[in-house]
């Protein structure tokens, strides 16, 4: 019987670095399975044996993803059952912690969404109001689900590997009943840079680009890092709203995050301050945003980030 | 002319987030003096009289319940919606639901919502915001539609209803989405939805006339010990107050800032 249940959902030919973030977790907890959807592909199955997984589960039907959050979670609930877990582990995306919160439902399961760090007993710690509070939570129910954050562990293989064993799941009928139909799905055009959510660092931009984005994407491109933006960027239609940071955007926790032409209003600092270090260019001395900034620069960012994305250039040949 | 709709709208009394919050008692639950009516579900509200609007509003038979479950000061949600334009509110408060974690709050609310679809027509539409700016889970739309079967679509940047079906787009992740579901259902929207309206001279007078119903747990059918810090299958352990971020070094640009930069990146490691 396994001890924790980590949810796969469709990575394709490779795990995510936040799923290996996940059964890293889950091996501290005891023995692993996992619940998968989509192809399982040899590649795929072969890290999950190296990253400790016992068995991987897979639904009895492949229509999951079209419908909305419904079904994964009665699949899910059904691999809980077939495995004997007692912590199940979900990223911490919109749909997973949707996917968390009906598992919990129909498990009588006590959910924590946003944790940070796991103890061996299933003690969760998450931060709340925005960053200001460190909080430890547990569930007093016999099953614990947790939506887990990405970047709090480095992904560890076990060390000795093994194959996996795998076993259908079947999914229950009235999974499928009462949930919302996708009737329509495309894809978003990818960047090429690595995923906001996940990402070690962070360039993002506000108002002050006055449109531009491109000495961000240079600077972004010269530090291997995401780029992201304020809401008052993304309603101007300079960038995607997928970049948006922020309380209804997306909470990113890098190691670094240069704020560029930002203000730093309640709203952006709620999804960026528990950056490790925390840099912003401002002209206005007056922003916010250098209340919380280790490394401040009053200066026109238009000059300041060219400048250091050419210095970069130089000092790594 | 659509349909007409009956429209619970979950609205939320919340610490404003423009102040220091903190979390206090045994339970270490937030500190809910200086409450408001949490910002993301002005989006919900003006989403649901949109759609009443489209119907021929309140005179054709639509409704639009704004429902707040709180102590006694959660009134003031309630009261902020119909100013705004709800139609009609309730107010779910008992002590016991003090320290009720997101599992004991949607039992809650989906029972609330059962007794106010008992009573008269059958709910429609639940509409709620995409977080509330407190707990910021985006558990309870998920948990109320498990809890009363009805399909959930969440984070609708874009919502119509036509015959008996909602259609709402949105963005999720990797991918842009239209999903489709059958009413009765629970559906949360984003920010990005609409212009939420502000409260007029009028809009505050005439709430003065509408109607706030009170309901306790004996009410909806619930018993104590399925709510508050006893019906909840979560606890708070501890919480510490964070020490606030300080300023760190700031300098002026001189011409040579972005080299300054890179070498306090340099010497953060962080090249
Ligand atoms: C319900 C709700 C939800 C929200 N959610 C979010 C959210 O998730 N994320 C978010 O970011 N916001 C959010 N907001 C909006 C938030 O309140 C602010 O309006 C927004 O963050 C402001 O963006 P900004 O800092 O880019 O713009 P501004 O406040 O206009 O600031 C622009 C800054 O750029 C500086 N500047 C201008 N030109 C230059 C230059 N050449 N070089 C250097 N500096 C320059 C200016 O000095 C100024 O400080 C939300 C608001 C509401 C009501």
């Amino acid at each position: 019987m396994a001890n924790a249940l980590v949810f796969i959902d469709n990575p394709g030919a490779a795990l995510k670095k936040s799923s290996l973030e996940l059964l890293t977790i889950a091996r501290s907890l005891g023995e692993t399975a996992v619940a998968f959807t989509g192809e399982l592909n040899d590649d795929v199955a072969a890290t999950l044996g190296a990253y400790g997984a016992t068995t991987v589960y897979q639904p009895s039907v492949d229509d999951l993803d079209n419908y909305l959050v419904g079904p994964k979670a009665a699949y899910l609930a059904a691999a809980v059952a077939a495995s004997g877990a007692t912590a199940v582990l979900v990223d911490n995306s919109p749909e997973g912690k949707e996917i968390a919160g009906r598992l919990g439902i129909k498990l009588n399961a006590g959910v924590i969404t946003d944790v940070v760090g796991v103890e061996a007993d299933g003690t969760a710690h998450k931060s709340v109001l925005a960053g200001s509070y460190n909080t430890t939570a547990k569930a007093t129910t016999p099953v614990t689900v947790l939506s887990v954050k990405a970047n709090n562990v480095e992904p560890a293989p076990s060390g000795d590997a093994t194959a996996p064993a795998t076993a259908k799941v079947e999914v229950p009928a009235d999974g499928l009943a009462n949930s919302a139909r996708i009737a329509s799905r495309t894809e978003k055009p990818a960047s090429g840079r690595p995923d906001l959510s996940e990402a070690r660092i962070v360039v993002a931009g506000g108002r002050g680009v006055d449109g531009d984005f491109g000495p961000l994407e240079e600077l972004a491109d010269a530090l291997g890092a995401a780029v992201g933006a304020s809401r008052a960027a993304t309603d101007a239609g300079w960038i995607g709203h997928d970049a948006q940071v922020g309380q209804t955007g997306v909470t990113v926790s890098p190691q670094l995050y240069i704020s560029a032409g930002i203000s730093g209003a309640i709203q952006q600092k709620a999804g960026m301050q528990t950056s490790k270090v925390i840099v912003a260019i401002n002209k206005d001395a007056e922003s916010p945003v250098f209340e919380i900034a280790d490394y401040g620069i009053i200066g026109d960012l238009f000059k300041v980030l060219p400048q250091a994305t050419a210095e970069i250039k130089k000092r790594k040949g | 002319m659509e349909e007409t709709l009956k429209i619970v709208v979950l609205v939320k009394h919340v610490p404003d987030a423009q102040f220091d919050r903190h979390i206090t008692g045994p339970g270490n639950t937030t500190d809910r003096d200086e409450s408001i009516l949490s910002e993301l579900d002005e989006y919900a509200l003006e989403a649901a009289l949109q759609l009443a609007e489209e119907r021929g509003g309140p005179k054709a038979g639509n409704e639009v319940i704004a429902l707040s479950m709180g102590p006694s000061g959660a009134v003031n949600a309630v009261k902020k919606s119909l100013q705004i334009g709800a139609y009609s509110g309730v107010h779910l408060s008992d002590d016991a639901l003090a320290g009720s974690d997101a599992a004991a709050t949607s039992l809650a609310l989906a029972a609330a919502i059962r007794h106010i679809s008992a009573d008269g027509r059958p709910v429609d539409l639940v509409l709620t915001g995409m977080a509330s700016t407190d707990g910021e889970t985006s558990l309870i739309p998920a948990q109320l539609a498990e809890r009363l079967s009805f399909p959930q679509v969440t984070f609708a940047s874009s919502l119509e209803v036509t015959g008996g079906q909602v259609s709402a787009r949105r963005d999720a992740g990797a991918f842009s989405e239209t999903v489709e579901a059958q009413l009765p259902a629970v559906v949360s929207v984003t920010d990005q939805i609409n212009e939420p309206r502000y409260p007029n001279f009028k809009g505050i007078l005439a709430a003065k006339k509408k109607k706030i119903a009170s309901l306790s747990l004996a009410d909806i059918g619930v018993d104590a010990s399925q709510v508050g810090l006893a019906g909840s299958w979560t606890v708070v352990e501890s919480a510490e107050a964070r020490p606030p971020r300080t300023a760190g070094t700031i300098i002026t640009d001189d011409g040579d800032a972005g080299i300054k930069l890179v070498d306090f990146l340099a010497a953060q490691k962080l090249l």
